[in-house]
């Protein structure tokens, strides 16, 4: 009997990890892994450049200027450096553009990014991954309308508005005996960054963005280490005091 | 009786207060053999408070509003956020409601589990699990509506496919799925009246429901893993030999239970409350949008198993659509529950004195759940389509053939009193 329901629960748990396998197989490009950082320097940069180089078209409506000092800056800071047309501290990170003409500017409405890093998120790879990797492959397309195109996001409506740091990359498409794509990057005119550096700063931009989905999320960790050391305790009290108890169940 | 004094004198002569207490908690005798599948009635009573209570909270700052505010975001989907970021406290509140609901399930799945290992449906309990395939049902109903309201692509596009399936019912279906949506698609009528039922209608009836399951059990008393009445042996004064009071011995024994589900529960709730996905999905933190289908829609985990069981579904029956009929087995999959008590002619209630037979379908019947839920997940192909089609099988067939197999299945006898340590 006992035997029978180790097995059960043997089935059971291998059954539970089957989806994990199974998704394990990711998008047809390589997603990099993005070196992804809680240096609250870094996440200050990174909030610049969100600021500077993607507030204009997205907005992060969800999200108010005024939560950035938790990244350690000041109020007269965020009013300094990150304010330009008159907000107010404590105003959400909207834009001007309506999305109705957005949409009909770019075909497309440019996503709200308050929560983009928690909604790119799949078994395989995490959404600051996605992003990591996206803002660092897009390349030149004539055939494009905004002369862009990205590896990761094909014939995306965006245009690489980092070009500036990054420089410009050309794109050489192959495709191998078995019918898959492979693309092959070469940067051909540099930019204000090196590629070193430039990986780092779109790293700082991921970092903040990832925060910006869940601003709580390191704070949560935090927390949460007490509490599962407090229910360590609590189960042990529990378990002694139902065993002196039952001592007189016989 | 206790010698009573003073103000508990005073409530007693007006409230039957000490009596209940007596006949609930007191002088209720629960076998002392009960095992660790007995933990989790006691659980999904602690998860439904937990719901409760976040879900007041929740109630306070949540807006059913379907409509765009000023930057594009429907009011619903950004007022979750809101509670997420800028609510006290929000986030642990909302992380705790979205695991309770997953963790709700995982709770009454094992419970049921516990009901089909020890036979818990057989007389005199059958109405005791009537009641709880009637809670079941409440509760998916709940889930189902409570999972619309962050308004994100899931939510809005789950709701689609599932209303939808209204309309294949012949006749009457398409001007039906109007009536429950209140309008041609989800929209924010649809969003209130989803708010209204998850706030106050469905908790009302699951709450009514509840009791009566508790006091139907306290009427003819727990079963055990043994699956023998400890009622039939009791001592000169009238109180069970294989019984003890459930107070303190029981609540003290839950306790060491809430404690490990608390570990568990915790644990998501500050260090995964996504669940890779399966409790909070990717797809649902982008706002509703009814012009643009996601490439993939999945229900949440848990209504998997019968979303497998309705896509399995293929033929068309008397002209009607194959879908109605996939309704009407995924529907069929749930009721068919509250007929185990008859179904099963065993001569025992345990699996312990059952035979090889029930053990093998037992086996094969939670195999087949569990692909069931997991293709579930997935986008149907032929093949998987061929494999849900045969787990369906297996899953009626559990139930449909038991009362030939159980009755040929050779038992051993069961013990004079309960079998202990």
């Amino acid at each position: 009997m006992a035997q029978w329901l180790n097995w059960l629960k043997r089935w059971a748990i291998s059954l539970w990890m089957v989806p994990v396998l199974a998704w394990g197989a990711g998008p047809a490009v390589p997603i990099d892994k993005a070196p992804v950082t809680n240096d609250p320097v870094r996440l200050q940069h990174g909030a610049k450049l969100f600021v500077n180089y993607c507030l204009n078209c997205h907005a992060a409506s969800m999200m108010r200027y005024n939560k950035l000092m938790e990244l350690g800056l000041s109020e007269e800071q965020i009013k300094e450096n990150l304010l330009f047309t008159g907000e107010k501290v404590g105003d959400l990170m909207t834009i001007a553009m309506r999305p109705t003409d957005a949409k009909k500017w770019f075909g497309a409405t440019p996503p709200d990014l308050t929560l983009i890093a928690r909604q790119k998120e799949t078994l395989s790879y995490s959404g600051a991954d996605w992003l990591y990797t996206y803002l660092r492959t897009f390349y030149r397309d004539e055939s494009r309308p905004t002369g862009w195109n990205n590896v990761v996001f094909e014939n995306v409506g965006m245009p690489h508005v980092l070009w500036e740091l990054q420089g410009i990359q050309a794109a050489e498409i192959t495709t191998d005996n078995h019918g898959s794509k492979h693309v092959r990057l070469t940067l051909v005119q540099p930019g204000l960054m090196s590629p070193v550096e430039y990986d780092r700063a779109v790293a700082d931009l991921v970092s903040f963005l990832q925060w910006m989905g869940e601003p709580v999320a390191e704070k949560r960790k935090t927390i949460g280490i007490w509490v599962m050391l407090y229910l360590a305790v609590f189960f042990i009290l529990t378990y002694l005091l139902k065993k002196a108890y039952w001592k007189d169940v016989h | 009786m206790t010698q009573k004094t003073g103000l508990l004198q005073w409530i007693d002569e007006r409230f039957p207060w000490t009596s209940t207490i007596e006949a609930h908690l007191t002088r209720y005798y629960a076998p002392k053999n009960l095992n660790f599948w007995y933990f989790f009635g006691s659980l999904a009573l602690l998860v439904f408070v937990i719901q409760i209570v976040t879900g007041i909270f929740l109630a306070m700052n949540y807006k059913p509003d379907g409509t765009l505010n000023a930057a594009g975001v429907p009011v619903a989907f950004a007022s979750v956020e809101y509670i997420m970021r800028e609510v006290p406290g929000g986030w642990f509140i909302r992380y705790m409601h979205s695991t309770g609901a997953s963790a709700f399930f995982i709770v009454v799945y094992l419970h049921m589990f516990r009901g089909l290992l020890y036979g818990s449906y057989r007389k005199p309990r059958e109405l005791i699990w009537i009641i709880g395939v009637l809670i079941f049902l409440c509760l998916m109903a709940e889930a189902f509506m409570g999972y619309l309201l962050p308004w994100g692509q899931m939510s809005y596009w789950g709701a689609q496919v599932i209303i939808n399936l209204v309309s294949a019912i012949p006749v009457v279906g398409p001007d039906l799925a109007v009536f429950v949506r209140g309008d041609y698609v989800i929209s924010d009528a649809t969003l209130n009246r989803f708010f209204a039922l998850h706030v106050v209608a469905i908790p009302l009836v699951l709450l009514m429901l509840i009791a009566a399951h508790i006091i139907a059990l306290h009427e003819v008393g727990s079963n055990n893993p043994d699956g023998i009445e400890i009622k039939k042996k009791k001592d000169a004064s009238g109180k069970p030999l294989d019984g003890i009071p459930f107070h303190p011995y029981y609540t003290v024994k839950d306790m060491v239970g809430v404690a490990g589900f608390f570990i568990i529960f915790f644990a998501i709730v500050f260090f995964a409350p996504e669940f890779g996905g399966y409790f909070l999905e990717a797809n649902n933190f982008i706002p509703a949008d009814p012009l643009k289908t996601p490439p993939h829609i999945a229900p949440v985990w848990y209504f998997t198993p019968f979303y497998s069981i309705l896509r399995a579904v293929t033929y068309p029956l008397f002209g009607i659509d194959a879908k109605f009929w996939g309704v009407v087995a995924m529907f069929a999959a749930v009721l068919i529950i509250a007929f185990l008590p008859w179904l099963d002619r065993s001569p025992v209630k345990s699996i312990r004195y059952k035979g090889p037979i029930y053990k093998v379908a037992l086996t094969l019947f939670v195999i087949a759940f569990l692909v069931l839920g997991y293709l579930g997940m997935l986008e149907p192909t032929p093949l998987r389509t061929l494999v849900a089609q045969i787990c369906s099988v297996i899953y009626f067939a559990f139930f449909l053939l038991m009362p030939w197999y159980s009755k040929i299945d050779p038992c051993q006898p069961e013990p004079e009193r309960v079998t202990w340590k």
